[in-house]
């Protein structure tokens, strides 16, 4: 439980600003506005990561998701749109369905979430956070670590070979 | 618990908000560079819940901390490997419209 008036006034700050630039990126016409706003809500979200004591989580996101995922959404928005940018992010015909689908959704993951009695252990986030998971990622998890690298090289080699131009 | 104080349900609730608002957009929008937007939504909602477990409930292990490291380096390959896909069904049918990507009916 963290109670510090700091810590509750960000906590409730950055989860409007989450809640508010997620419902934008769903809700603009425009597809380059809701990348717009998409990098608001990741850094937001970063900033989330530091109340909950992530810090290098933090950076990650800020660098992952907010510099390269945006950057490439933009690109990948610049080589497929034509025309008139304003209908871009149109909905489809199943809207109201989906609406009631996500209601009920989010309504029974939130009420499930608030009648459950966690086990919280009550003990602080250790000061080292970077130094605790370089430790776990080259000992008890290197094979992920590695698995991880490996996929990320099938990526890059398999966007090339999609994306690459025809010749004939 | 006390009104003014944040724990796990906050962090829950939120993270539960924001993969509905995901899930919405992947069921709701015509775009396919709006879906693949939308997914990533659903996977910071993951990553919430997995940053906040790993505070709350085991402090010490940094294993939540270490998922989400992995959510997010699959998330990237993910974005890249999608946006491929798209540009190439791109050049192929000019349109991003997911309603008319229509091979695989019969």
């Amino acid at each position: 439980m963290e109670s510090s008036i700091w810590t509750v006034l960000a906590f409730y700050i950055l989860a409007a600003t989450i809640v508010g630039s997620a419902l934008l990126v769903v809700c603009l016409r425009n597809i380059v506005h809701s990348v717009l706003w998409l990098a608001v809500c990741f850094i937001a979200m970063a900033g989330l990561f530091l109340t909950l004591d992530a810090d290098f989580l933090a950076a990650v996101q800020v660098m992952v998701y907010a510099g390269a995922v945006c950057i490439m959404v933009v690109f990948g928005i610049m080589l497929i749109q034509r025309g008139n940018m304003g209908q871009t992010n149109l909905f489809n015909s199943q809207t109201k369905v989906s609406a009631a689908v996500v209601a009920l959704v989010i309504t029974l993951c939130g009420a499930l979430s608030a009648r459950t009695q966690w086990a919280t252990a009550g003990a602080p986030v250790p000061e080292k956070t970077v130094e605790n998971i370089a430790q776990l990622l080259l000992s008890k998890y290197v094979i992920p670590f590695e698995v991880a690298a490996l996929l990320l090289l099938v990526a890059l080699v398999g966007a090339i070979f999609l994306a690459r131009e025809v010749k004939e | 618990m006390q009104p003014l104080s944040i724990g796990l349900v906050h962090y829950t609730v939120l993270s539960a908000i924001l993969f509905g608002i995901g899930l919405f957009g992947v069921l709701a929008k015509k775009n396919a560079v709006s879906v693949l937007i939308c997914i990533e939504l659903m996977l910071n909602a993951v990553n919430i819940n997995l940053i906040a477990f790993s505070k709350f409930v085991t402090p010490g292990d940094f294993i939540g901390q270490i998922f989400a490291i992995f959510v997010i380096t699959v998330a990237a390959a993910e974005v890249g490997v999608g946006l491929a896909i798209i540009i190439a069904i791109y050049r192929n049918k000019l349109t991003v419209n997911l309603d008319e990507f229509d091979w695989l009916k019969w």
